[in-house]
């Protein structure tokens, strides 16, 4: 294997991590108007990604590093080429980070719904942009000799990148819905699971037309194989949650994600953008690479850093992987009653602790 | 293209604002979580409650400081390829590999790291806690110096070939781009700016409260912090700032000329350093000046006999070299910026060293002195931002020292509009969000300390430990004490 298409394959896996995490972020930043019924439970959703938020946007950072370094030509031709959707993207991730640290600092219902907002449409823009983008790179762009992108702003909205942005955007609403419904309890819990039932029809028939479209129009053998596997978790995820084993729908929801990703750079896959004006002039992993020595220092760089960061960060999953309460946000282990109540209803344990200071505030 | 859609102008206006932008919050991260760590490791073993007080309160400047530093951080990778896809392709091959390493090793720590220290006081032991604050100053300072190695790559080229196939330079030895002597001397600069600046506001803040006579336990020891690290990052910042001098003599001496708006090559006590300047607007005519004597030549050289080139010299060689062209910055931008960044790091070294002395044990201060160290408090700051605009307007008009000049770097096919679409965005919601965080860290700034009062049950209770309920010097055993989390 030579090592431009090693470098494929690990920009390929650092945007399937950057999906697969910030995914679940813009899912919840989506959710909340419809879950987070009150300025709590609002609270509670936002606090659910609080920790990580941070550490899962990181991974478009790296993967954008990455790319620069292995595929100059990559880089530099989508970048300038989707300037408008990026610069959209750009805003719409700085509205949302920002209204993470801001919305809490306490200026009145207005200022708060304000930040609300923000989070949602910055959530819910990029999730729509990713797909849109990704989707113009697997079908091609039209590029003169030296890769330079010649279409216009509104060549990059055709039906097959729309159909992919529609796709991203709800596979990661629902991603994020059944991330909630692995990380709150009670009320919100039920309610994130019922509204991931009904968005995940949608996201089936959108993934599975995209998908389509995807494996027909670009065949590849790996593209096929990648595709059905995401069909499979889909449908495994949904049954999961169905059954309310939430962390094995959380699991195949990741593994969805990962697939349809892996099915697109799959269908790519040697090429890095086809030149839909003249094929001759199409950008290859090999004549839009660095050169063996950047891409080999690389390499080592990334094969000892990698595994270390993967390391830290899933023990840090590990130590935030409590479910966030209603009595976290407010103090008053009260406000978990109705929670406890619906738990119990469900035949789930509450620990011990928790369930001893409700039933204390419950007789008082 | 030309008038106001010339999208080169266009594009080094957005990348000049967005990079001072995101400049406002680096350097006071990289020196106010120094502060923040020692803090957090003097309460970690001694159990002393101002100094959890301290963490805490810096703390949160520090935190609302830094979601700005990293979404304004993306859009600075981003741009790159968006707005000079030339010099993505010319360089990527060099250029991309420390912004990668910088991500991998540096961005991935410090974000991970700072979630932990955020939302895990409560979560994990205070040993294993403090070290997430380490952590994630390891991670800042690495990001540092892996963005100023990139950018030494563009002062002064190294490690590389061109390949005059591809047109493109291309990377030979990793180690002399990461060891370039510009980044070498770059990053001590910047760090010991930064804690400069941390410094400032530290005492800044600190002045605010003594003035009205609150929280004394508190911000004293903050003064005293901010007052001696100001100076001893003002030292560092001498020292390497003469290095850097050297150093840039040696790889881009049309920089220094353009400094001193030298324009005949000058020796010994000729060369001269001028600390003000009254000449035609063009600057090529000098009117009436103030000089030092000899002091250019040991700026450049260390010696008192030493030659410096001047800007007509450096022209004549290097129309030679590359062919018919101006290779001068514009003049009176590095001269004067050189020199306002130099006064206002002087000025925050003198305020420094004055605040120590008249803040002394049985002093008395006038609350004219606090209002001195308030308001200079973000001189520091000012020095930084006009030291970039220096370094980055003395290399025009070349983007890559000698090998790529800037109007050649630009995206061909972004148009002009495009540009100034995303300039004027940016210029808007930077400016909006410009305000919020100036309130919110005024308001945080203001507020008064987080107590830790005696109800807390690790007071006073730990086995043997008797607590010293004297004001300043009260304990608690970190172990025991419940401190807790941020909630968003």
């Amino acid at each position: 294997m030579d090592l431009a298409a090693i470098w494929f394959w690990i920009v390929g896996f650092l945007f399937v991590g950057y999906f697969i995490l910030d995914g679940f972020d813009f899912g919840v930043g989506m959710a909340l108007p419809f879950i987070g019924k009150t300025d709590t439970d609002r609270r509670v959703l936002i606090n659910t990604i609080g920790p990580v938020w941070d550490l899962n946007e990181t991974w478009v950072i790296v993967a954008g590093a990455s790319l620069f370094a292995a595929f100059p030509e990559w880089y530099a031709t989508i970048f300038s080429g989707f300037y408008l959707a990026l610069l959209v993207i750009l805003l719409a991730l700085i509205a949302r980070g920002v209204s993470f640290e801001y919305r809490h600092q306490g200026h009145g219902a207005n200022w708060t719904r304000w930040f609300d907002w923000m989070i949602v449409v910055g959530s819910a823009v990029p999730a729509l942009l990713w797909g849109v983008a990704f989707a113009n790179i697997v079908q091609g762009l039209d590029m003169d000799a030296s890769f330079n992108y010649m279409g216009t702003f509104w060549d990059l909205l055709n039906p097959y990148s729309l159909l992919g942005g529609l796709t991203t955007l709800t596979l990661f609403f629902y991603h994020g819905l059944v991330f909630l419904t692995r990380k709150t309890v009670g009320e919100i819990r039920e309610r994130a699971r019922a509204l991931a039932m009904k968005v995940g029809v949608v996201v089936a028939v959108l993934a599975i037309a995209f998908l389509a479209w995807t494996v027909l129009a670009h065949f590849s053998v790996l593209g096929l194989v990648l595709a059905l596997v995401a069909v499979l978790a889909f449908v495994g995820s949904y049954v999961a949650n169905l059954l309310h084993r939430d962390g094995l729908a959380f699991g195949l929801g990741a593994l969805t994600v990962a697939a349809a990703v892996g099915a697109l750079f799959g269908s790519l896959f040697p090429n890095l953008l086809p030149n839909t004006d003249d094929p001759a002039f199409t950008m290859t992993i090999h004549n839009g690479s660095s050169t063996d020595y950047t891409l080999t220092v690389m390499l080592w760089a990334a094969l000892c850093i990698l595994p270390l960061v993967l390391l830290y960060q899933g023990w840090t999953f590990w130590v935030f992987r409590k479910r966030i309460r209603r009595s976290a946000i407010t103090g008053n282990a009260a406000d978990d009653a109705a929670d406890h109540a619906i738990e119990a209803e469900r035949g789930r344990a509450v620990p011990a602790e928790l369930s001893a200071a409700h039933s204390g505030a419950h007789t008082a | 293209m030309d008038g106001i859609l010339d999208p080169l102008i266009l594009a080094r206006w957005q990348f000049g604002l967005t990079t001072l932008y995101h400049f406002l919050f680096v350097p006071l991260t990289l020196g106010m979580v120094l502060a923040v760590a020692i803090w957090q490791t003097a309460w970690v073993r001694t159990g002393k409650l101002k100094y959890l007080q301290l963490t805490r309160f810096f703390g949160k400047l520090f935190l609302i400081n830094f979601a700005m530093g990293i979404v304004t951080g993306i859009v600075q990778e981003f741009q790159f390829g968006m707005n000079w896809s030339e010099y993505s392709r010319f360089v990527g091959d060099i250029f991309g590999a420390p912004l990668a390493f910088e991500g991998l090793i540096a961005f991935f720590l410090e974000a991970t790291m700072i979630g932990l220290w955020i939302f895990g006081w409560d979560k994990l032991p205070p040993k294993l806690h403090l070290l997430t604050i380490w952590g994630t100053m390891a991670g800042t300072w690495i990001s540092a110096y892996f963005i100023l190695a990139a950018n030494a790559f563009m002062q002064n080229p190294v490690g590389y070939e061109l390949n005059h196939a591809t047109g493109r330079a291309e990377l030979v030895d990793i180690l002399a781009v990461l060891t370039n002597p510009v980044a070498l001397a770059q990053m001590p600069h910047t760090i010991a700016a930064s804690v400069m600046f941390g410094a400032g506001i530290i005492a800044g803040v600190a002045a605010w409260h003594l003035k009205r006579g609150r929280n004394e336990e508190i911000m004293r020891p903050a003064l005293k912090y901010g007052l001696v690290s100001m100076i001893l990052g003002g030292i560092g910042v001498i020292f390497s700032g003469d290095q850097l001098g050297l150093v840039m003599v040696a790889t881009q001496p049309m920089k220094m000329a353009a400094a001193e708006a030298l324009y005949n090559t000058a020796t010994g006590a000729d060369a001269s350093f001028s600390l003000f300047t009254w000449g035609t607007p063009d600057g090529t005519h000098e009117l009436w000046s103030i000089r030092v004597p000899y002091l250019l030549s040991f700026l450049s050289t260390h010696t008192m006999d030493g030659t410096v080139e001047g800007i007509n010299d450096l022209q004549a060689q290097y129309t030679a070299l590359y062919g018919p062209g101006d290779y001068a910055p514009i003049i009176w931008v590095t001269y004067w910026s050189f020199r306002w960044m130099m006064l206002f790091g002087f000025v925050s070294i003198a305020v420094a060293i004055v605040g120590l002395w008249v803040t002394r044990k049985g002093a008395t201060t006038k609350p004219w002195m606090w209002n001195v160290a308030i308001w200079t408090s973000f001189f520091p700051l000012l020095g930084i931002l006009i030291g970039w605009i220096f370094t980055e307007m003395g290399r025009q008009p070349w983007i890559v020292f000698s090998l790529l000049k800037t109007e050649a770097a630009v995206s061909p096919n972004v148009g002009g509009l495009s540009v100034l679409i995303s300039l004027l965005a940016f210029t808007l919601i930077y400016g909006a969000l410009a305000v919020v965080e100036f309130k919110l860290l005024l308001k945080a700034a203001q507020s008064d300390p987080q107590e830790f009062t005696a109800t807390d049950d690790a007071i006073g209770q730990g086995d043997g430990e008797v607590a010293d309920t004297a004001g300043a010097d009260r304990r608690a055993t970190p172990d025991r004490l419940t401190v807790e989390a941020s909630v968003y």
